[in-house]
């Protein structure tokens, strides 16, 4: 693929923000986090830089130092255009278990009547599609997917719910996603997911990076109540398979 | 330790945030006004990243229950120690027993309290700021402890320091940020021309101005944020995110406030004014 160009705009005393093509598309996901990796090993190593990839942009942002706009947006374009071809890192496909069961789906009947679905088509068409993680924002842990069919776009509700549940697994407009804490929210929720996303009790908090796929798999309430003990005492591990980038 | 008698409306442990999980959206934290912490921290010697109270408007009544030294810094409020009145930017030693109580607040909005050596709540990914989920508690409640360790040996090298209080400046300095060009001539009439007044909405996470711009239809595709960045909704409205504030949002992103000019705002309250002044 031809190197996209980019344009870096200055974000204040200690950021730059990298802006590639304004697209949703995996190319440039792929670019963004090719760039990434690379200012993270080798250019701009060390614990005061953070990084924050979405869509397609690049926070760069340093801790302490102020930032000279213009030579280091310099720099970073010569960076970029001498990155090479590829540079690896590994991403995951992760299966995550979902209940559609009635008691979680709580819009599902009325998504289906909207979009002239029956409620299985409806959960065969959220299942049988991989999801790819454009960015991790909103609330810790909350993953803006890309990916979702068509058939399934739906409108907004029109008054958001007050508290959606943990886990609540929504769909709207072109997104879906999983809710990973209660927190207010107006996606339809279609079921729920019983593995916590953002878990603050383990040392990496969250499984799932941007870049990584989801997919959602169908399982039976019992199923569910399983999954939600193995999670509480521990012992769930996520479900996951190495993709080539 | 330190036993929280009343908490006060909310009173929180920050120190100066929690980096390098801003990319699986966990918001930096961190004291509001970390200036004032700063000199707290300086003052009685400590690690500039050591952790303090955050007392926002109306402060609590709190119980030492070991020796130590301590320092008040930002907001002026009316403070007293075993019914004595204290001030800002002094030492004072504390003794077992002793009961620090906060009263009515002057000026300013945000207190901070520091301790000798710091406070040690627990350290959740490499920071004590409270943001739940990953703490417990987003505030401490009555009858909350926070341990600190007792020192009784400090001789500090300055007891007492003046300070250039910014608790009323209104000017916010600003930098361009990365949706800056879609602002039209009269948007940006309106907005360096214009007092803003703060807004009830407004909290560790954001702070929203009641004065509105010109709407706007431009989309954009979700993207980073920091403490600072002023956002334009749809609607005009303008929304300053602040410490809690999220690491991603998708309305258009028109200015970014320097360092100080986040620490002045987080000082203002509902209905105080401020203008923006493009460096």
């Amino acid at each position: 693929m031809k190197l996209p160009s980019i344009h870096i705009k200055p974000f204040g005393e200690h950021a730059v923000l990298i802006q590639w093509p304004n697209e949703v598309n995996e190319d440039i996901l792929n670019k963004i986090l090719q760039f990434e990796t690379i200012l993270k090993n080798k250019h701009l190593k060390g614990p005061d830089w953070e990084y924050v990839p979405a869509y397609n942009s690049l926070l760069v942002v340093n801790k302490e130092v102020t930032l000279e706009y213009l030579s280091f947006s310099k720099q970073l374009q010569d960076w970029y255009l001498n990155m090479g071809d590829i540079v690896p890192f590994q991403r995951y496909l992760w299966r995550l278990p979902v209940s559609y069961d009635k008691e979680f789906g709580i819009d599902l009947e009325e998504i289906s009547n909207q979009l002239n679905l029956d409620e299985t088509e409806v959960i065969t068409l959220h299942t049988s599609h991989v999801y790819t993680v454009y960015g991790i924002g909103f609330l810790p842990g909350f993953m803006y997917l890309g990916g979702l069919p068509k058939a399934l776009e739906t409108a907004r509700k029109d008054t958001p719910r007050m508290l959606v549940k943990k886990g609540a697994v929504g769909i709207a407009g072109k997104q879906t996603g999983v809710y990973p804490q209660e927190s207010p929210g107006g996606w339809n929720i279609i079921g729920n997911c019983p593995v916590p996303i953002f878990d603050a009790s383990k040392e990496e908090p969250c499984f799932v990076a941007v870049g990584d796929q989801i997919q959602f798999y169908e399982v039976s309430k019992a199923k569910y109540n399983l999954h939600q003990i193995e999670v509480e005492v521990g012992i769930y591990k996520p479900e996951k398979i190495e993709i080539d980038a | 330790m330190l036993k929280v008698l009343k908490s006060g409306f909310y009173t929180s442990v920050q120190d100066l945030g929690r980096f390098h999980y801003r990319n699986k959206g966990v918001p930096v934290s961190g004291a509001m006004d970390d200036l004032s912490v700063f000199k707290a921290n300086t003052l009685l010697e400590n690690d500039v990243a050591d952790a303090v109270l955050e007392i926002t408007m109306t402060g609590p009544t709190l119980l030492f229950e070991e020796e130590t030294y301590i320092v008040m810094a930002g907001a002026e409020m009316s403070v007293t120690l075993n019914n004595q009145p204290v001030k800002n930017y002094k030492i004072y030693q504390i003794n077992v027993g002793d009961i620090l109580s906060y009263g009515n607040l002057e000026s300013g909005f945000r207190g901070y309290l520091a301790v000798k050596g710091g406070f040690k709540s627990k350290a959740m990914y490499g920071s004590r700021s409270f943001y739940k989920p990953l703490t417990f508690a987003n505030r401490l409640m009555d009858g909350d402890v926070v341990p600190f360790e007792y020192n009784k040996v400090f001789r500090p090298k300055i007891s007492e320091i003046k300070v250039d209080s910014f608790l009323n400046d209104t000017l916010l300095e600003v930098d361009k940020a990365p949706e800056f060009f879609m602002l039209t001539e009269q948007q940006l009439e309106v907005l360096f021309n214009t007092e803003f007044t703060v807004a009830k909405e407004n909290n560790r996470m954001a702070y929203q101005l009641d004065e509105k711009l010109d709407g706007h239809a431009v989309s954009m595709l979700t993207s980073a944020t920091l403490p600072g960045t002023v956002q334009l909704t749809p609607a005009g409205k303008l929304i300053i995110l602040m410490k809690d504030g999220q690491t991603t949002g998708g309305y258009p992103r028109i200015l970014q406030l320097s360092d100080k000019a986040v620490a002045i705002l987080a000082q203002k309250r509902a209905g105080t004014v401020v203008t923006f002044n493009l460096g």
